[in-house]
């Protein structure tokens, strides 16, 4: 029985492929958990595990339908990460990706957990945000290991030097930290956990970080599109939250007095939500990349020889 | 593998979490009653008692409603032959407010008052609340039902009685909930179909009104003496007034509400 290592092998080709798809599905399911939100369903179903008391399909009408369908969703991604974990368990070489397999599945489970103690509950904010963050936890770890089994990071291995300014290395894990908390203090503001404002200011560190980070990339590895083509991602992506972000909250405001969420609204808000989600992923690409490739400062031109020719 | 046994065992732990909460949530249900007035109603001289009447103005613009889209739900667009307006503002012809609550919030604690032995009933009906505002005492029945040809939930937010959400499916029997303590006013919601709100207000007394189509109200059986009287509005607030009345007499307590 053939082991995925390293080394490309047409297993691991299909296992990221695999990783793709669930990676695609779970921003699939980051909508639906958004739609609950922006339409205010959260509770239209007002029993868990079960709907309206039984696993039978309810009328999907209403807040019914976006709850209900969040959690058909999450079930169905939930299943797909029970295949993912067996398959990595019984075809994976690595032993860390069996490990990062288990954590993936643990998430789905404090995921549902976490769900489940919101609508018991009635939606109290710590935990309708830490729903939120363990979404995008899940969506990092499934995208992390796409990158893991991909071509590209399996045929590269250091190569790059990165003598100048603040590492990339620390650049890009950087905003990878402030992405994810911006991620966090919009999903605190929009279960009426924290105001705005938190979300507003790291707004600015998050719009700094990223295109330090990005420039860096363009200047010091132009000619290598493994880190430039996630480094232009994250800047458009960026673009886009610069003006989802503000077109979300002025709509919201607006719609204070509405009798029920705006159509408008709900678009941007999700619009906002899911594009957060991939800027975050694009720069946890390339900050995964930068780690694959570009040498560690303390790491000298005789080890990176060394590496060189080991691999080769 | 000793990964494999600590994500196992994570797992439990979670899972126990989840049991425990599931447990924890009933309990918060089964405790709605409680505080419901026991005590031995304190008499009053039915001769003496005075009324207090009046109406609740509005000044300033007049807001233009807005219309409801209910094309989503085929079921409650098919239960109103018209274009249905939001409630939380709405002033009538004679430039009064329909649905302010005024109720007695003090004066009134020195006395124990019976609780009504039949139910308030709020019906979900043309995918609306039937009454928008609505009074009862704490520990008297509400009796909600479901006139509606679709599933709705009523999702009482109260900050001072155990908090519930239950479906109603179509057709299913009237339910019965109390509220166990004196809360002014509770907002009520649909999660199913977000634009159906109401409000509830729980009195430790018999002593409240909700105004019509005319703005007025009238609050009967007040023993003589001197109260305070708060007209609640669900979106411009609340107003008090000191009202002192007599044996038999009938006092007019006038409110006026200012818009934008």
């Amino acid at each position: 029985m053939s082991r995925i290592s390293e080394h490309p092998t047409p297993e691991g080709a299909a296992l990221h492929r695999f990783l793709v798809f669930l990676s695609a599905a779970t921003l699939f399911l980051i909508v639906a958990g958004a739609l609950v939100t922006s339409n205010d369903a959260g509770l239209s179903v007002p029993d868990w595990p079960t709907s309206f008391g039984s696993f039978r399909m309810p009328p999907m009408v209403g807040g019914i339908f976006y709850e209900h369908g969040h959690r058909l969703v999450a079930g169905t991604v939930g299943l797909l990460t029970i295949l993912l974990t067996v398959w990595v368990l019984m075809k994976e070489g690595r032993p860390w990706m069996k490990k990062l397999a288990g954590v993936a599945l643990f998430c789905v489970v404090v995921q549902a957990v976490l769900g489940g103690i919101t609508v018991r509950f009635f939606l109290p904010p710590p935990v309708s945000t830490f729903h939120a963050c363990v979404a995008q936890i899940f969506f990092s770890l499934i995208v992390s290991m796409a990158v893991f089994t991909s071509r590209g990071w399996r045929s590269s291995t250091v190569h790059l030097e990165d003598p100048w300014g603040i590492s990339l290395r620390v650049l890009s894990a950087a905003s990878v930290g402030v992405i994810f908390l911006q991620l966090f203090l919009g999903a605190a503001f929009r279960h009426f956990w924290f105001n705005v404002i938190p979300h507003v200011a790291n707004a600015v560190v998050v719009t700094v970080m990223i295109l330090w980070t990005a420039a860096a990339v363009i200047k010091r590895f132009g000619n290598e599109p493994f880190l430039k083509r996630p480094a232009i991602a994250a800047m458009a992506l960026l673009v886009g939250q610069l003006i989802l972000g503000p077109g979300a909250y002025f709509l919201l405001v607006a719609a204070t007095h509405d009798p029920q969420p705006t159509q408008p609204m709900v678009s941007v808000t999700v619009a906002h939500v899911v594009v957060g989600a991939m800027t975050l992923a694009a720069m946890l690409v390339l900050m995964l990349r930068t780690f694959r490739v570009v040498a560690p400062r303390h790491r000298t031109a005789e080890n990176m020889e060394m590496a060189r020719s080991v691999t080769g | 593998m000793r990964t494999m046994k600590a994500s196992l065992l994570l797992i439990l732990v979670v899972s126990l979490v989840a049991a425990l909460s599931v447990g924890c949530s009933k309990k918060t249900e089964n405790t709605e009653e409680t505080g419901a007035n026991q005590a031995a109603p304190t008499p009053i001289d039915q001769s003496t008692v005075a009324t207090i009447t009046g109406k609740v103005s509005y000044t300033g613009t007049k807001p233009t409603p807005k219309v409801i889209h209910m094309d989503t739900e085929p079921a409650c667009a098919a239960a109103n032959s018209g274009p249905v307006y939001t409630q939380e503002l709405e002033v009538n012809s004679n430039n009064t407010l329909k649905d302010v609550f005024v109720a007695v919030t003090d004066g009134a604690n020195n006395y124990t008052f019976a609780v009504p032995s039949t139910a308030v009933t709020i019906d979900q009906k043309g995918c609306r609340y039937h009454p928008h505002v609505l009074g009862l005492m704490a520990g008297q029945t509400l009796q909600i039902e479901n006139s509606d040809h679709t599933t709705h939930n009523i999702h009482p937010m109260p900050k001072d009685n155990p908090e519930w959400n239950t479906s109603m499916p179509q057709g299913s029997q009237p339910l019965e909930k109390k509220f166990g303590r004196s809360e002014l006013l509770i907002p009520v919601k649909c999660n199913v179909h977000p634009w159906m709100k109401a409000y509830i207000g729980v009195t430790k007394n018999p002593f409240f009104a909700v105004t019509g189509d005319d703005g007025s109200f009238e609050i009967k059986g007040l023993p003589p003496g001197t109260y305070t009287l708060t007209a609640f509005q669900e979106k411009l607030g609340q107003q008090t007034m000191q009202v002192t009345v007599g044996a038999k007499e009938t006092k007019t307590a006038d409110f006026t509400f200012k818009g934008e």
